[in-house]
């Protein structure tokens, strides 16, 4: 029954499941990377941010085809645009209100703020939208197949899988570009090194911070965008578990460093599907989180991070 | 002096209060509706209140239990065990007569200890895992069927009617789903059929290609699978995107209108197992019509939570509105109720004496419509 290609094909199978996957967990990871990056706290209400701009993201796209805009392309194109916009807006006061008044104080208090307004959003979006699973409509259905050898021997990839990666991949060299080659980068780095020395440099570090906290909800945007479209179906619990998979990526690659967020987040995604694919499905996550458990063990800062340095 | 009459007026302002509190609430019989409602399962949770609601009020209008009217408390438990013990607690406190709930097994088998201890009667509408009655608690009872013997009949129809020779067994890791995919391979063993796979996986999660691809590698012929439409919807759709056509069979768990949502066009031609359709019981005819004209269609549970309530409300008036759950639990065990389901009788574990599960079949209404019918 076997041909001798049937093994390789799913192990190649297996692979892209693991790359897209691990695709997803590093774009969430990013906006929880940025943070610690430069204010050093964990924003536990990242994952909610992402929950959120779901449902944005099929609201707007009802909106805009009710306004009578028919052409799919379009209309994607002025949903994408709203959705970033207002999800960065959220980013963008969830610091505001829960962060900023709290700046200065010791390190676990903004801690307890986060977890506290990743349950108020939690709960906003379940009772202002219910609890029931949301359907999102199939758009651009279509798939890439390689086949090898007979018919039903083939490796897979949909359309939107591909655009996933693609995503992922520009998102991350745009973002090196931004803080390694702009003034505004200049600005994010100098932050991160000494915040009061970076203001009496003339740097605006309040700025910057507020703009950090839109950026990671941009990205959590993308990703939220993609996964949608991806899964079809959402609800207001969506962001807890993608919440942990992505924190526990960022970590993974070294919490702090933009490229540490994606390469934990591939190597997350890959563990568990080839886990899952070669192994067993029911530890999975148990060998997901070994795996980080003994990375910590012998890099405690994670695969890419920086040892920390005591600001005296 | 002065002191005095302050501490007299206080006291009598708190007498007075609580007095304003218990006064009218007294001549109701409460019956606790208890389910998910929140939550990914929140689909559910509406169809119990919905029939309970239904059911009550049919029996207010009729002049009620002995002369009192019954009022409906809902609890909320998430399908999580935890919170399913709280509403348990906060339904005893508040003084239930009964409770008809809840609705996840693994949720019904927790708080059915609290009852238990507050000799209070429980009728779960919907929680078939074995377990419920199995502990031989004396106030536990169910209207629904069990998953030994709905994993008898997924078993028999895969052998037998489908002879299908590599099935991957996939379940949700939960009491209730666990338990039916259990069920469902002890029969195909029985009946010589031995599973190629058999797979836990994680609620909440999304993705699940990499477990298709692998029982694309085993080229499975059928999956079988033990969870709720949450999952199951998400797992068909997958296997369908990744050209896997081997048919996907599951329990009770994914009737709902959800699943079809969920799956999309992979729907058609997915088997389940579920009592035979209560709408089209000759004795329901008339409160299904009602549910229709208040636009709302009774499906899957709802008339379940129906009987609950009707079970409920004929014990209580044949033992004058006791609240001693033992008492009424003697009552049910020995009498033949008439319901809208036909007429119900309890064995001495609290099960139904008659099961009357049936394989069903999800095809498309057009549209992009979906619904199921019974396989004859």
């Amino acid at each position: 029954m076997f041909t001798i290609g049937d093994p390789l094909i799913i192990l190649a199978q297996q692979l892209i499941n693991g790359l897209i996957l691990g695709s997803i967990y590093g774009l969430i990871a990013i906006g929880y990377t940025m943070v610690y990056g430069i204010i050093g706290m964990i924003n536990f209400a990242h994952g909610e941010i992402y929950m959120i701009s779901s449902y944005l993201f099929a609201i707007f796209l009802a909106l805009v085809g009710l306004f009578g805009v028919s052409s799919v392309p379009v209309a994607l194109l002025i949903t994408l645009v709203v959705t970033l916009v207002i999800t960065g807006l959220y980013g963008f006061s969830v610091e505001r209100i829960a962060y900023r008044p709290l700046r200065g104080s010791s390190r676990l208090a903004p801690l307890i703020s986060a977890i506290g307004m990743s349950l108020v959003l939690q709960n906003f979006v379940l009772l202002s939208q219910g609890a029931n699973t949301q359907i999102f409509p199939s758009i651009y259905e279509g798939v890439l197949r390689w086949s090898m050898g007979s018919k039903d021997n083939f490796v897979q990839i949909t359309y939107i899988q591909a655009m996933i990666i693609g995503v992922t991949v520009v998102s991350m060299i745009a973002l090196n570009i931004l803080i390694n080659h702009t003034p505004l980068g200049r600005a994010c780095r100098a932050t991160q090194q000494d915040r009061t020395m970076a203001n009496l440099m003339g740097i605006n570090t309040d700025r910057v911070i507020s703009l950090t906290f839109v950026i990671g909800a941009a990205m959590a945007a993308v990703a939220g965008m993609l996964i949608t479209f991806n899964f079809k179906s959402f609800d207001f619990f969506i962001g807890f578990v993608a919440g942990i998979k992505a924190f526990t990526a960022a970590v993974l690659g070294g919490i702090g460093s933009i490229p540490g967020a994606m390469l934990g987040g591939i190597i997350l995604g890959l563990a568990e599907s080839l886990f899952a694919g070669l192994v067993n499905t029911d530890y999975k996550d148990v060998f997901a989180f070994g795996l980080l458990v003994t990375v910590l063990v012998f890099r405690p800062t994670g695969i890419l991070g920086q040892p920390e340095v005591e600001k005296i | 002096m002065r002191k005095i009459f302050g501490w007299i007026g206080i006291f009598a302002a708190v007498l007075f209060g609580l007095s304003i509190i218990q006064g009218p609430v007294q001549a109701q019989i409460k019956i606790g509706v208890a389910g998910p409602i929140s939550g990914p399962y929140a689909k559910f949770g509406e169809q119990l209140i919905r029939g309970a609601r239904a059911a009550a009020e049919e029996i207010n209008k009729a002049g009620g239990i002995n002369g009192q009217k019954i009022e409906i408390i809902p609890g909320d438990d998430a399908c999580d065990p935890k919170q399913a013990r709280a509403v348990a607690n906060r339904l005893v406190n508040q003084g239930v007569h009964a409770v008809a709930g809840h609705f996840c097994s693994s949720s019904t088998i927790p708080a059915s200890e609290v009852y238990d201890e507050a000799n209070i009667l429980m009728i779960t509408p919907a929680s078939t895992n074995p377990k419920v009655t199995d502990r031989r608690l004396p106030t536990v009872f169910r209207v629904c069927g069990r998953d030994d013997q709905q994993g008898d009949v997924a078993g028999d129809y895969i052998a037998n009617v489908m002879k299908a020779k590599r099935v991957a067994i996939i379940h949700d890791k939960d009491t209730y789903g666990q338990g039916l995919a259990n069920a469902t391979r002890d029969r195909l063993h029985k009946n010589g059929v031995t599973e190629v796979l058999y797979e836990g996986i994680t609620r909440g999660d999304k993705d699940f290609n990499s477990l298709v691809t692998k029982m694309k590698g085993l080229k499975v012929d059928v999956i079988y699978f033990g969870g709720l439409h949450v999952e199951a919807g998400l797992i068909v759709r997958q296997a369908r995107e990744q050209g896997l056509k081997a048919i996907f069979f599951s329990g009770d768990g994914i009737v709902s209108n959800e699943f079809p949502a969920i799956a999309g066009p992979a729907t058609d031609g997915v088997l389940m197992t579920f009592g035979a359709d209560p709408r089209k019981i000759p004795s329901a005819a008339s409160a299904v019509a009602a549910f229709r004209a208040g636009g709302y269609e009774p499906e899957a549970y709802t008339l379940y939570a129906y009987t609950a309530i009707q079970v409920i409300a004929q014990a209580l008036k044949a033992n004058n509105n006791s609240k001693d759950g033992t008492r009424l639990a003697k009552y049910i065990k020995r009498t033949t109720f008439d319901t809208v389901m036909g007429p119900k009788q309890f064995d001495s574990k609290g099960d139904l004496k008659v099961s009357d599960y049936v394989v069903y079949k999800w095809s498309p209404t057009g549209g992009g419509k979906f619904d199921y019918s019974q396989i004859k």
